[in-house]
This record gives structure tokens, C-alpha cells and sequence, in this order.
């Protein structure tokens, strides 16, 4: 317990903070970016961004995999909804925008759609009413799709299947260096994602890009040391992969989890919200058992869907382009309550973050 | 989303684990995708463990920013 508050030791932030301003440039500004909702959530929470020096930025990218799954994938989990299949889903999908309406929306209107925790809950419902066809909706970046594998090759129930809008998180920060005004100094990348892939798919950005990139922690300690390994990087002009939540994550990842979703899944393109089509970004079922697949079991595929309504600029906030506060519908058309744009809906998204956190204050 | 929360592994049975997320949180997880024992912390992430937690890295960790307090202490700061 004593070790457990140590991470998030105030005396302790206040010497890394002091470290931080000594190997911060003077004369420039420095913007890093993380790709991960709960990064954003310990930066906003405890209000990190306020102490540190005003030429540093922390910019959100996209790292929360409820916000960028495509409306046309919200529409099919509706569609699978309206033609009797029990969809069942984590609890931060159930209000995402889909082109026409949302899954709380169907079930409102009559569908079966059921939160649960996890995908092993999902199946054992599929097992006590075998009188009804279930889908789990399978929304995730890499921490959340080796569950689905060890499940999809588990034999499931013959009245289970998959709808898996799974993806991948490097292609993600790849496309954010192509993005040039966005003018990234560094990553701070996804500790909980890096726990299952491991350090090693990190390795093109300093040594292709030359973009120090630091796998941080989510305790306030780990978010401040991460800050200060990418400003020391920058200030000696060098670019390494570094880990600082060595605690869970190992160079190699976790290799048993790898090896599930290899045999489960094959990397495909796939659409992002706001992003568009990447390349090598997303995750299906592999032939040998796309019988649980969801789309071909029932005949369900939209190729297109309506991703942002008219005057949202999630897709500005999704790339960390603008800060949630310069959307002109934030708090304003688009509340917690009322969310118009997927960031706004999930517990993880930037959107939501800053509502809930009235962090606009601090880093406006 | 990828919130994982560490738990310590209470009973083992296969590939189910009871584990205790403290102050009498107790869940069944599935800890197939990792290598434990009872007495192991782990992380948990919707409903499956993820990862064993190295106590050693934890504490080295530890030392680490206490490796920057005492240099900064000698500084006099």
C-alpha cells in the first residue's frame, strides 16, 4: 500500500517537476503526444499539464478505441440488433454515434443489447439461453483483443459470434507523424497496449523518424517521468525507445497473448473515425473460424457510414489538433449528458475527459 | 478503455483465478494469456489478466525516483 502511494508521492512529482523545467528548452516549444484515453484521464485529473512549463504541451492522440470505431460499424451492430441478434458490448459503446442511431438508441426501441465487463461474460450468456443468437461487439485497441482470441478459439457456443471492430495502435502514431503542422516532439506511448505488443513495434519511430518515444505508466509519478525522459531525449538532441512502466512491460510483450491473437485474427485495413482508412490497422477473424464471425453469419456489412454530424470536430480533437475547448459545440451542443460526437461519449474520450475534469481552466 | 487494474491472484483453478482488487473486491478472472500463482499480483483488464506484475521492476522502479529525490536533497534543493 505504502509502494502504491509512493506513485503518486506529491513531494515526489514536485522534484521531478523540478527536473523537468531544468532540461526544458528555452526557446522553443515542445509538444509530445500519448495515444491512450487513460493517459489523458491521469493528465487531466490531476492536473498535470498545469505544472508544467508553459512551452510544454501534451497533446491527445487517438487512444481511446471506443471514439474511432466508424459509424458504419455502430450500424451494423444496430442492424444485427433490429434483426433479433442479443448484441452485447462494453458499457462506454452503448451512446457512440452511429450514422442513424446509437445502440442505446435500438434498445430504446425495442432491441436486446446488454453491457457487460467482459467477453467471457458474454459467452456464458450465449450458453445459459440457447434459445437466442448472441453477438459480442468487439471494440478494442491490442489490450482488449487477446480476450476475444482466447474466447473466438474457445469454442464458443454455436449461438455465439463476433462482431470485431478491433484495432491496432502503431498504425495510428504513424499517420500522426505524416500529419506535418502537428509538429510532434515525442511519444508517450500506451502502457496497457505495450503490455501485450511490447517495446519492439515502437522501434521505427526514433530510428525511421527520429521521434523519442517513452512507454509510460498511468499513476501521476509514471505520466511526469515519462515527460522528463522525452525533454531529457530532446534536450541531448537524441531519439530512443525508452520504458519507464518496466513493471508490466517487457521488451518482448506478452508472448502467450501474441500467440492467441495471432492464431485468432489477420491484420486487415480498416476505418478509423475521423481518421479514415489505415492501412494494417485492424484485426478479423481468421478463415478457419469465420463461423463466429457476426458479418457473414447474418449478412451484415455497411460499407459507409456518417462519422461526424455537421459542426462536431471530433476528427480535429481525435488527432490532437485542437484541444476539446476549441470545438464550438463543446459543453455548449455537445455535454456529457447530450454527447453529438463519439469523444464525448466514452469515459476515455478527450471530449469527455476535459467535461468531466473542468480541466479547460488549467490548459487553455 | 484499456484500464487495467492489478489484483492479487487468491485461488487458482486452470485457466479461472479468484483475485482481490483490495478492500474486498474479489471477481473470478481468466488468466490464460499469463503464467501466475496464488500470491502474484496481476493486471486485470475486462475480466482477463494480462499481465503478471514484476515486483522487482516495481521496486527498482521505486528506486529510481527515489534516485532523483536524494540527488536532488544533495543539492540541497
Amino acid at each position: 500500500m505504502v509502494e502504491k502511494l509512493r506513485f503518486r508521492d506529491p513531494e515526489l512529482a514536485k522534484k521531478i517537476v523540478q527536473k523537468i523545467r531544468e532540461v526544458t528548452p528555452k526557446d522553443e516549444t515542445v509538444k509530445f503526444c500519448h495515444v491512450c484515453g487513460t493517459h489523458e484521464w491521469t493528465i487531466t485529473h490531476y492536473g498535470l499539464r498545469s505544472l508544467l512549463p508553459q512551452n510544454v504541451e501534451v497533446i491527445a492522440g487517438p487512444g481511446c478505441p471506443v471514439c474511432i470505431v466508424p459509424a458504419a460499424e455502430i450500424d451494423e451492430a444496430v442492424q444485427l440488433a433490429q434483426k433479433g441478434v442479443v448484441i452485447s458490448c462494453f458499457g462506454d459503446v452503448l451512446r457512440v454515434p452511429g450514422s442513424h442511431k446509437s445502440l442505446l438508441e435500438a434498445k430504446a426501441a425495442g432491441a436486446d443489447v446488454r453491457v457487460v465487463y467482459g467477453v467471457s461474460d458474454a459467452v456464458e450468456m450465449a450458453v445459459r439461453e440457447q434459445d437466442k443468437e448472441f453477438a459480442f461487439f468487439a471494440v478494442g485497441f491490442e489490450t482488449t483483443a487477446p480476450s476475444t482470441a482466447v474466447e473466438a478459439l474457445g469454442n464458443p457456443p454455436g449461438n455465439f459470434s463476433f462482431l470485431v471492430s478491433h484495432r491496432l495502435i502503431p498504425p495510428a502514431m504513424e499517420l500522426l507523424l505524416g500529419i506535418g503542422d502537428l509538429n510532434i516532439s515525442g511519444f508517450i506511448a500506451p502502457g496497457h497496449v505495450s503490455t501485450i505488443i511490447g517495446m519492439k513495434p515502437y522501434e521505427l519511430f526514433p530510428r525511421v523518424y527520429r521521434m523519442p518515444t517513452v512507454v509510460a505508466g498511468f499513476e501521476p509519478i509514471d505520466v511526469l517521468m515519462g515527460i522528463f525522459m522525452l525533454l531529457k531525449q530532446h534536450a541531448e538532441g537524441t531519439a530512443r525507445l525508452e520504458n519507464e512502466y518496466s513493471r508490466v512491460v517487457k521488451w518482448e510483450g506478452n508472448t502467450k497473448a501474441l500467440e492467441i491473437m495471432k492464431r485468432a485474427f489477420a491484420v486487415t485495413g480498416g476505418n478509423w473515425r475521423g481518421i479514415g482508412r489505415l492501412p494494417n490497422s485492424a484485426l478479423k477473424l481468421h478463415e478457419e473460424i469465420a463461423v463466429y464471425d457476426a458479418r457473414q453469419k447474418f449478412g451484415v456489412h455497411v460499407e459507409q457510414g456518417k462519422d461526424i454530424l455537421l459542426g462536431c470536430e471530433c476528427h480535429l480533437v481525435i488527432i490532437g489538433k485542437i484541444k476539446p475547448c476549441e470545438c464550438p459545440m463543446f459543453m455548449k451542443g455537445c455535454t456529457p449528458a447530450k454527447p453529438i460526437g463519439a469523444c464525448m461519449v466514452s469515459s476515455e474520450g478527450t471530449c469527455r475527459v476535459w467535461a468531466k475534469t473542468a480541466a479547460t481552466q488549467a490548459v487553455s | 478503455m484499456c484500464l487495467a487494474i492489478p489484483a492479487l491472484v487468491t485461488h487458482l483453478d486452470g485457466g479461472k483465478a479468484q483475485v482481490d482488487f483490495g478492500e474486498g473486491v474479489l471477481r473470478d478472472v481468466n488468466v490464460t494469456l499469463v503464467d501466475t500463482k496464488v500470491g502474484d499480483y496481476v493486471l486485470v483488464h475486462a475480466g482477463y489478466a494480462i499481465q503478471t506484475v514484476d515486483k522487482e521492476d516495481a521496486l527498482e522502479t521505486l528506486a529510481l525516483w527515489k534516485e532523483i529525490l536524494a540527488t536532488e536533497n544533495e543539492q540541497g534543493s
